[in-house]
C-alpha cells in the first residue's frame, strides 16, 4: 500500500525497516485498519478498563466478525474475544455445518471437531472473516475457488508465491477433474510448505493454508477423486495436445489418435 | 578496553560482521556460500528469488535483506533449506522456457549452477511453457524473455547505475514479465549500449551479447569446472565487476 501511495508498483517492501520507523516517503507511518482506529478511539474516550474487562487474558476487548455462508442470519457481529466457534454458529443460526473458514481464504479451515476452539489471538486468530460451509457443500469446490483466488492475488514479486500458487491451482484442477494421484497430493503438501516458509510477505506465507488444512482435516475430498491409487498420472494430456493438429490437418483416421 | 568483535553464527561457525551488513554480506565476506540469484553486492537487495532463505533464530528470513545482528544463530546449509531451494529452482525452471542444452549461457548460468548445487535432477513440476518473445533487434545484444527469472538486476542496473531505465517489470502475479521501455518495446529503440552495467548483470541467458556467445567452448566455462559454491556469481566473468564482499 505504501509503495502504491508513492506511485510505485504495488509489491511488498523488504522489512525491516518496518513502517513505524520508515514508511510512507521513508517517514514513520502507522498502518492499521478501521477497526483498530475505532477501538483506539473508544479506549481514548472511555478509558481502558471497560475494554480490558472483556475478552481473554491475552486477547482483550471485542472483535467484529463478518459472517457469511450457510447460515440463516449472515452479517456483522461483535463478540468478546474468547467466544467459541460453536457460539458464533449458534448466534447466526448455522445448521449442519461441515467446516468454517476463519480469517478469510488465507486463514484457518476448522472441521466440526474443532468448533469448541476460541476466537482469540492465542487460539484461532482472525481478521474478522467467518465463512460457513454446510454438509451439502463440496469442499473441493471451495479449495478450488481459493486456489484460483491466490493465483489472482499474488503480486508476482517472489518465486514461491508467483509460481507456487499457479502450481497449486493446476494440481487442484487436476484432482478436481479426476486426474490426480497420491503423488500429486504429496506435491501439493510440499509446495504448500515451501510457500509458507519461503514467501516474501504474509500473503504468500498463508496462500497455501487452505490446501494444507483441508489435506489434513478433509483428506476424503481429495481421495475420493483420485483417478486410481497409482503414484503417477502425467499432467500432460497427449490426446488433447494432438487435437489442434488433427483439426488443422483434418485427420480423423486411427493413426491420428494415440 | 578492547572492542569486542561483533559476530553471528552460521551453521555453527562464528563469523564477524560490520554494522550495516546483511547476513548475506557477512557470509560472503567469510566465504560462506548462501545460494542466491537476485542478490548482487553492488545493488540494493531485492529479496525476490527467495533462494537465500535461511533460518534466523528460528524464523525464516532472506539472508540478502536481513541485517546482521550480534548473536544471531543462523541455519543455512541444512537438508530442509536446501530442499526448499531445490523446489524454488524447479519453480523457476517450469515457469519459463529454460532449455539448457540449447542455451548459449550454459556453463556460465547461475540458475543452472544453482540447480546443480541443490541437486536438481529434473524440473519435477508441470511446465507452464509460456509463450514469450525473443528480441534480436539490437545490433549488439539479444534479449530472450523465455529465460528471464524476474530478478530485476537489469532493471536495477539500468535505473540506478546507467540512469537509462531501459528495463521494467510489467504485469502481476504469474503474468509478471520483463519489458523494454521504448515505444516499440524493442531494445533497438532504446539507448542501450555495450558498456551499460545492465548488459553485465543478467544471471541467466536472458540478455546476451551477440557474436561472443561461443567464444568459450562449452565444457570449459565457469560452472563446467567448479561449483558455484566455490566460484560464486557469474558477474565476476565481466571486466569491471567487483568481487563479492569487497567493494
Amino acid at each position: 500500500m505504501i509503495e502504491s501511495l508513492e506511485g510505485k508498483r504495488g509489491v511488498p517492501r523488504n522489512r525491516p525497516p518496518f513502517p513505524v520507523t520508515q514508511g510512507y516517503l521513508n517517514k514513520p507511518t502507522v498502518v492499521n485498519n478501521v477497526e483498530t482506529f475505532a477501538l483506539a478511539a473508544r479506549i481514548a474516550v472511555y478509558g481502558g478498563d471497560g475494554f480490558a474487562a472483556l475478552g481473554t487474558k491475552q486477547s482483550k476487548g471485542t472483535k467484529l466478525l463478518s459472517i457469511s455462508g450457510d447460515c440463516l442470519r449472515p452479517g456483522i457481529y461483535e463478540f468478546p474475544f474468547g467466544v467459541s466457534v460453536r457460539e458464533v454458529l449458534e448466534a447466526c443460526n448455522a445448521q449442519d455445518t461441515q467446516a468454517v473458514q476463519i480469517s478469510g481464504a488465507a486463514g484457518t479451515c476448522l472441521s466440526a471437531k474443532e468448533f469448541d476452539r476460541k476466537i482469540a489471538f492465542e487460539d484461532v486468530a482472525t481478521g474478522g472473516s467467518v465463512m460457513i460451509f454446510n454438509r451439502q457443500r463440496d469442499l473441493l469446490e471451495v479449495v478450488r475457488n481459493f486456489a484460483h483466488f491466490f493465483v489472482h492475488e499474488s503480486c508476482g514479486f517472489c518465486t514461491p508465491c508467483r509460481v507456487g500458487t499457479s502450481l497449486l491451482k493446476n494440481l487442484v484442477e487436476k484432482v478436481y477433474t479426476n486426474h490426480g494421484t497420491a503423488d500429486d497430493l504429496k506435491d501439493m503438501s510440499y509446495i504448500s510448505q515451501v510457500l509458507k516458509t519461503a514467501s516474501h510477505c504474509g500473503l504468500g506465507q498463508t496462500a497455501s493454508n487452505h490446501i494444507a488444512d483441508t489435506l489434513k482435516k478433509f483428506p476424503e475430498i481429495y481421495h475420493k477423486r483420485l483417478l486410481v491409487e497409482a503414484n503417477f498420472e502425467p499432467a500432460f494430456d497427449l490426446d488433447s495436445a494432438l487435437e489442434d493438429a488433427r483439426q488443422i490437418t483434418g485427420r480423423k483416421d486411427e493413426m491420428a489418435y494415440l | 578496553m578492547q572492542l569486542e568483535e561483533q559476530t553471528i553464527t552460521i551453521d555453527g561457525q562464528k563469523i564477524p560482521f560490520q554494522s550495516g551488513q546483511t547476513i548475506m554480506d557477512a557470509a560472503l565476506a567469510a566465504k560462506i556460500y548462501i545460494p542466491h540469484l537476485c542478490y548482487h553486492p553492488e545493488f540494493k537487495p531485492h529479496g525476490s528469488c527467495r533462494l537465500c532463505t535461511v533460518m534466523v533464530n528460528g524464523r525464516y528470513e532472506s539472508a540478502c535483506t536481513m541485517p546482521s545482528v550480534a548473536g544471531q544463530e543462523i541455519l543455512n546449509n541444512t537438508k530442509e533449506l536446501n530442499e526448499n531451494r531445490r523446489a524454488l529452482t524447479q519453480m523457476l525452471f517450469v515457469e519459463g522456457n529454460h532449455i539448457c542444452p540449447g542455451c548459449p549461457k550454459t556453463g556460465n548460468c547461475q540458475l543452472q549452477a544453482v540447480a546443480y548445487y541443490v541437486g536438481m535432477l529434473s524440473s519435477h513440476y508441470q511446465h507452464f511453457y509460456p509463450y514469450r518473445d525473443l528480441d534480436p533487434s539490437h545490433p549488439d545484444y539479444v534479449v530472450d524473455f523465455n529465460r528471464c527469472i524476474l530478478c530485476e538486476l537489469c532493471v536495477r542496473a539500468s535505473r540506478d547505475v546507467d540512469k537509462k531505465n531501459i528495463f521494467a517489470i510489467s504485469g502481476r502475479g504469474i503474468k509478471a514479465h520483463l519489458i523494454i521501455n521504448s515505444p516499440s518495446g524493442k531494445l533497438e529503440d532504446t539507448d542501450f549500449a555495450v558498456g551499460d552495467k545492465a548488459a553485465f548483470v543478467c544471471p541467466v541467458g536472458a540478455i546476451l551479447r551477440k557474436r561472443t556467445r561461443y567464444t568459450t567452448p562449452i565444457g570449459e566455462r565457469l560452472y563446467d569446472k567448479q561449483s558455484i559454491r566455490i566460484v560464486g556469481d557469474s558477474q565476476q566473468l565481466h571486466a569491471g565487476a567487483t568481487k563479492y564482499g569487497r567493494k
